[in-house]
């Protein structure tokens, strides 16, 4: 068979060099390791989720493991508690996005158009964005609190002893604030990249013709970098929709504060139910890929562009 | 309005970015009864001014060792992460930059779709799999994860700055009898260390940063960084969390980060930027 059908490429197609052989072959050897890490940490424990997921297994009881076919799918898709816990990620994704978007885009603005302490402004911008994010939460919790906090002093009409963490919308709202904070910076940044592409030729062009600022925002600017703002609505959405280290630190899931996450990090590393978690697992896994796809159905995002392909 | 429109943004962006640090770093330093007592207001009230005593006590106090111990953690894994994944980025930034070969769209579609993967899917399987293989709540059982999760991002910004080296000088390099691997190794390497560096910077952020894998793939001070750590954080009253002693914790582990972009900020906003769009 392989003798057979061996000879025929070289016959149809120009002859391959032993150079391009050898480039061919050291760039497999290049990537391999990357591959294979990427492999290890991400498609096998995947694999294995979706084989734990079919099963009752609990490891405070590893030997009663039971074969349940997909009954923890079932359980888990039939409860209210899944539900809420993803309307409620849906809710943080699309709230810190959008308002992200917005000073996001408000920044970059600024910091094109500046000409002094461009190092200083980098450098404050750059903070929230290498700052950890628990500390970023714990900052946030604390000036949320009304023991020792500053957040209710400074707002008009909240009294001074108001609990934000008593109940779900106050404590979604201080989660978000937190959220915000810490990833607007790298939105902004993403948008000034687009922003620097524009020509100003053409901007200037669009002001001799009499374009007011409003309409060169909507008809110039905002069109041309469209590419960056998508890109960065991508990353950020997968990334907000993973949400988690916020509300461990800030509410610890109390008050319907849950995310699709942290409910599946409570169920495996909490409860210690890995069959359970494991569906959980597959699940986030399958939303995430969904809300990647909506994305880029909705927006039509270039991936290219994200790859820097071509 | 015209005029004052951009020093006002720029106001409005200073104190946005430096407001929650500056009130970190003021909540670091009132001190701790008053603190329990309630001691609301963005700086400390009259007579509550701890001076140090915050720091001192994370830092040698013997109820909070598992902090300098998390910090030894903390710098050691992410290093070590650091190094490696910029290394084995680096061999796949070039091979995707310079070579013609098959995969190479593979290894990018991969990076993607790694870059956003839901970590938290993974942690169940990994605390198995990893108590399996005896490396849970060990440094390698973090590295190992932190290298698979930052290589997307390195080999982003990589090849983003590889793409940007003058080739002409390994093709020089080559006819003056160099090998492919001699011309990457001396003529390449010096050329794209600024790249590799910015994308080394990225990589560390990262790794400091996580908190998913750190509080579930460790049990002990052993290999606990400090985000995982901060959340055993437990005063007198179990119920309320010392947050002076904490605030202190989270401005010493946010020291690194502060100098590291005040040396390197230009480089960082480079590297970010390049690596998502294209420029």
């Amino acid at each position: 068979m392989t003798t057979l059908t061996a000879p025929a490429p070289t016959g149809n197609k120009p002859v391959i060099s032993d150079r391009s052989r050898a480039e061919n072959r050291l760039g497999q050897k290049l990537i391999a390791p990357a591959i294979v890490l990427m492999l290890l940490v991400t498609a096998f424990p995947m694999l294995r989720a979706i084989y734990l997921s079919v099963f009752d297994y609990s490891l405070t009881a590893p030997d009663d493991r039971e074969f349940v076919g997909l009954s923890n799918y079932l359980t888990a898709l039939t409860d209210p508690l899944f539900w809420q816990t993803t309307g409620i990620t849906v809710l943080y994704m699309v709230v810190t996005v959008a308002v992200e978007l917005v000073i996001g885009f408000i920044f970059a603005m600024v910091m094109h158009r500046v000409i002094f302490a461009r190092g200083v402004i980098r450098t404050s911008i750059l903070i929230p964005y290498g700052i950890v994010t628990v500390v970023s939460g714990f900052a946030w919790q604390f000036a949320f609190t009304s023991t020792n906090g500053f957040v209710n002093g400074w707002l008009p009409g909240i009294s001074a002893d108001f609990n934000w963490f008593g109940e779900t919308n106050s404590a979604v709202i201080a989660i978000m604030v937190s959220e915000i904070w810490k990833t607007t910076p790298f939105m902004s940044l993403l948008l000034l990249a687009g922003l620097a592409q524009i020509s100003e030729d053409m901007l200037e062009a669009a002001q001799v013709d009499g374009a007011t600022w409003w309409q060169r925002l909507w008809k110039v600017i905002i069109p041309n970098m469209r590419a960056a703002i998508m890109v960065a609505v991508l990353f950020r959405a997968l990334d907000a929709y993973r949400i988690f280290d916020n509300i461990f630190v800030m509410t610890n899931g109390a008050q319907k504060t849950e995310s699709i996450s942290f409910l599946t990090y409570r169920q495996t590393i909490e409860q210690f139910q890995l069959g359970m978690g494991s569906a959980l697992s597959v699940l986030l896994f399958l939303s995430v890929l969904l809300v990647a796809f909506l994305i880029v159905r909705l927006f039509r995002v270039d991936l290219a562009a994200a790859r820097q392909e071509g | 309005m015209k005029k004052l429109g951009v020093p006002i943004g720029v106001l409005v962006i200073l104190v946005w970015c430096l407001l929650p640090v500056v009130w970190i770093i003021s909540l670091s330093f009132k001190s701790e009864e008053s603190v329990t007592a309630g001691n609301p207001g963005f700086l400390p009230s009259d007579g509550t001014n701890a001076g140090w005593d915050n720091y001192n006590k994370v830092l040698t106090d013997d109820l909070y060792d598992f902090f300098p111990r998390a910090i030894i953690n903390s710098i050691g894994i992410s290093l070590i992460a650091t190094t490696l994944s910029v290394i084995v980025a680096t061999l796949a930034a070039y091979a995707i930059a310079r070579l013609e070969f098959k995969g190479k769209k593979l290894v990018l579609t991969m990076s993607l779709a790694i870059a956003m993967f839901p970590v938290v899917s993974l942690i169940g399987p990994l605390f198995d799999m990893w108590r399996t293989f005896g490396i849970y709540d060990t440094w390698l059982g973090l590295i190992i994860p932190y290298m698979s999760f930052t290589l997307p991002l390195a080999i982003w910004t990589l090849s983003a700055f590889f793409r940007e080296i003058p080739w002409e000088m390994e093709q020089a390099a080559q006819v003056d009898g160099a090998t492919s691997w001699q011309a990457f190794r001396k003529v390449i390497v010096p050329l794209a260390a600024p790249g590799v560096f910015t994308a080394a910077i990225l990589t560390f952020f990262f790794a400091w940063n996580d908190f998913v894998f750190g509080i579930s793939l460790t049990s002990t001070e052993s290999a606990r960084p400090i985000p995982a750590s901060l959340a055993f954080f437990v005063g007198a009253d179990p119920f309320n969390r010392p947050a002076s002693l904490l605030a202190a914790a989270a401005v010493i582990s946010t020291i690194p980060i502060i100098i590291i972009v005040l040396l390197f900020q230009r480089k960082i906003v480079a590297g970010l930027t390049s690596g998502a769009v294209k420029g």
